[in-house]
């Protein structure tokens, strides 16, 4: 039987921060894979260790041991530029504070990722703008984001994250600074992009939010606690 | 990433803060812009000082005799002797006795003109054409011919310019005729090159009543041997005064060399000055770019998450400094062109807002934006994303 190829390989991973004498195991010995078109949420507590692996699988940064591979490329020994590509091509993040560019209009933003791509003007604004048609701002894309409301604003996050076409979806608390009409409105739309292909990964402290993925990763005191089909985890939380 | 496309990010960012981007332009509108208005105004003092210097005769040298004796002086039959015996120096060579007179005919009179008495040689000296009639001859200079040539300005004023070759003028107390009328050089205007009389120098000699004469203009052969030239003719003054205080000689070319060195001088410590202020400039430049900097780091990061390699971001900040940089210096460019016109008009003085001094000016403040802009640009490149992120 020929194995299948996962989309994210972790082995072993660890994140140790040294401050002064003393050290923080950020990340102390995470292992699991990802395949594509899962829909995965990785829950724990403030201060499990959440925001780091989600840094180390972004390729916003790399571990201190152990070894990650992203579409079986060991992206855990690369270097600034190489991440900085890795980023480019393969990742769109979704932020909590959606973290758009304030001068600059909405098709300018969701361009963003496609200039440093490379890609040429015409195109690049032609991809871009098709990429806001789909979470339903076309209109509005001369706007500056701060004359949108937040959940609009998230929606441009996520049309700027869909831009480049990435593997991957990464979503740190996506509904964070959202009311719950909305938080439902984006986590639906982030369903219905997993229901296209999409993979997709959100980082959550809320179980709410873990329970609308497929499956579930459970941090704590940065190793995993739980990985398994969000229906088991469904009876451990009620 | 493109230039173009940097540079239109660069103004779009500058547009987004428009106050700030004109403060940090303000040192270099005023450097530059400083900077063209002096130079031009300096090339226009020069032209005009060269010009004025010009007019005087380069090849000329000037002896004055300041003060002589019965047993020390020099009869200007020395003089000739003198120039005979240095054909390799000196061509020619024109005494000169100036006095101040009224000038009066029938109709009209002008008190206080100044009235040279000079050689034949001496319209030849000073590359003054004739108009009408003739200059001095050797022989009213032998004979101390009352006779006399005078300018536009003189001809204007006393004889509304009919009749005037022929006619008596009355010099002082003597009757003269007027044998000759110059060519106009300034517009006949008072106190110009055309408000002049020139009668032979014999005859003015006996006329003012000082038979030694004082002012001596001798032509060189060539301004190259002007210092040698100069060298013979005070060795001359100095075996038969035999003290250097008696005599003054001016020598023209020498001054203008003088002059050269001066305004040489003057431009090197105003290129001195101006790289002074466009480096303060670029400073400031650096300064707010620093800032700016710190204030968007978390842009910084959003970008770096996005994909922008360090490159690009360096490009980014530094192609920013370039433009404001740039921008700074047109903008001084056309005020120091404005300020240069002005104050020119204002002066006096013919002022073009000097080529040279437009081109560096745009060159060094392109330069100077990069140039300072790479510091800050690299800080900003070499962020860590994530801390970036975080930054509120
Ligand atoms: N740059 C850093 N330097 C030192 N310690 C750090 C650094 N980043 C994280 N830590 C520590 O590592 C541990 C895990 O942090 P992390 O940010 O991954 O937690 P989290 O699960 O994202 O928490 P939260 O839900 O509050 O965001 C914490 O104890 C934190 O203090
Ligand atoms: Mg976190």
């Amino acid at each position: 039987m020929e194995e299948r190829k996962h989309l994210i390989e972790l082995w072993d991973i660890c994140k140790v921060y040294k401050m002064g004498d003393s050290e923080v195991r950020a990340n102390d010995g995470i292992s699991f894979t990802i395949d594509d078109g899962e829909m995965v949420a990785i829950v724990g507590k403030s201060g499990s260790g959440k925001s780091t692996i989600m840094n180390i699988i972004g390729a916003l940064d790399v571990p201190t041991s152990g070894c990650y591979c992203l579409n079986g490329i060991d992206v855990s020994k690369m270097n600034d530029n190489q991440l900085a590509e890795i980023r480019n091509k393969q990742i769109g993040f979704i932020f909590q504070q959606y973290n758009l560019l304030p001068k600059m209009n909405l098709l300018g933003n969701v361009e963003l990722p496609l200039l440093y791509a490379g890609i040429g003007e015409n195109k690049r604004s032609e991809l871009a703008m098709k990429s806001l048609k789909r979470v339903g701002l076309g209109d509005k894309w001369k706007n500056r984001p701060n004359q949108l409301s937040g959940g609009q604003q998230q929606r441009v996050s996520i049309a700027r994250a869909l831009a480049g076409n990435p593997s991957l979806i990464l979503a740190d608390e996506p509904t964070g600074a959202l009311d719950s009409r909305t938080s439902k409105e984006v986590l639906d739309f982030l369903k219905e992009l997993n229901e296209e292909g999409n993979t997709i990964v959100i980082i959550t402290h809320d179980n709410s939010i873990a329970l609308e993925a497929k499956r579930v990763i459970k941090i704590h005191d940065g190793k995993v606690s739980f990985d398994g089909h969000v229906e088991e985890y469904r009876k451990l939380v009620v | 990433m493109k230039i173009s496309q940097a540079v239109k990010m660069a103004f779009s960012s500058l547009a987004g803060n428009k106050m700030r981007s004109f403060l940090t332009m303000l040192g270099m509108i005023i450097g530059v812009s400083a900077v063209i208005a002096m130079m031009s105004i300096m090339d226009g003092m020069i032209g005009y000082t060269m010009d004025s210097f010009g007019g005087m005769g380069a090849s000329q040298i000037t002896v004055n005799l300041t003060s002589q004796t019965d047993t020390r002086q020099l009869s200007d039959d020395e003089v000739y002797k003198f120039l005979e015996e240095n054909p390799d120096y000196f061509v020619e060579v024109s005494p000169c006795v100036t006095m101040m007179q009224s000038l009066r005919n029938e109709h009209e009179s002008l008190d206080n003109k100044s009235v040279s008495g000079v050689s034949e040689a001496y319209a030849a000296m000073e590359e003054d054409e004739i108009g009408e009639g003739r200059f001095l001859s050797y022989l009213d200079v032998e004979k101390r011919n009352k006779v006399c040539v005078i300018g536009t300005y003189i001809a204007d004023q006393l004889y509304n310019d009919v009749g005037v070759l022929g006619s008596n003028l009355k010099i002082g107390s003597d009757t003269y005729k007027i044998v000759g009328i110059m060519e106009e050089q300034e517009d006949s205007e008072e106190n110009s090159a055309d408000d002049c009389v020139y009668i032979p120098y014999t005859t003015a000699a006996r006329a003012s009543g000082n038979a030694r004469i004082s002012t001596y203009y001798f032509q060189m052969k060539s301004t190259d041997a002007s210092d040698a030239s100069q060298d013979v003719l005070e060795n001359f003054l100095y075996s038969v005064f035999h003290d250097s205080d008696m005599y003054t000689v001016i020598n023209m070319a020498s001054l203008l060399d003088m002059m050269d060195d001066m305004v040489g001088m003057m431009e090197n410590i105003l290129v001195g000055i101006a790289a002074i202020s466009l480096l303060v400039a670029g400073i400031g430049i650096m300064n707010i770019m620093l800032v700016s900097v710190s204030e968007r780091t978390r842009e910084i990061g959003i970008r770096k998450s996005l994909g922008a390699k360090k490159r690009d971001i360096r490009y980014q900040f530094a192609i920013e400094a370039a433009t404001v940089s740039t921008l700074g210096g047109i903008i001084g460019i056309l005020l120091g062109g404005l300020l240069t016109t002005v104050l020119g008009n204002l002066v006096g003085i013919d002022c073009s807002p000097s080529m040279s001094a437009i081109g560096i000016s745009f060159g060094v403040s392109a330069g100077i934006g990069l140039l300072f802009g790479f510091l800050p640009a690299n800080k900003a490149a070499n962020l860590n994303p994530i801390d970036a992120l975080r930054n509120e």
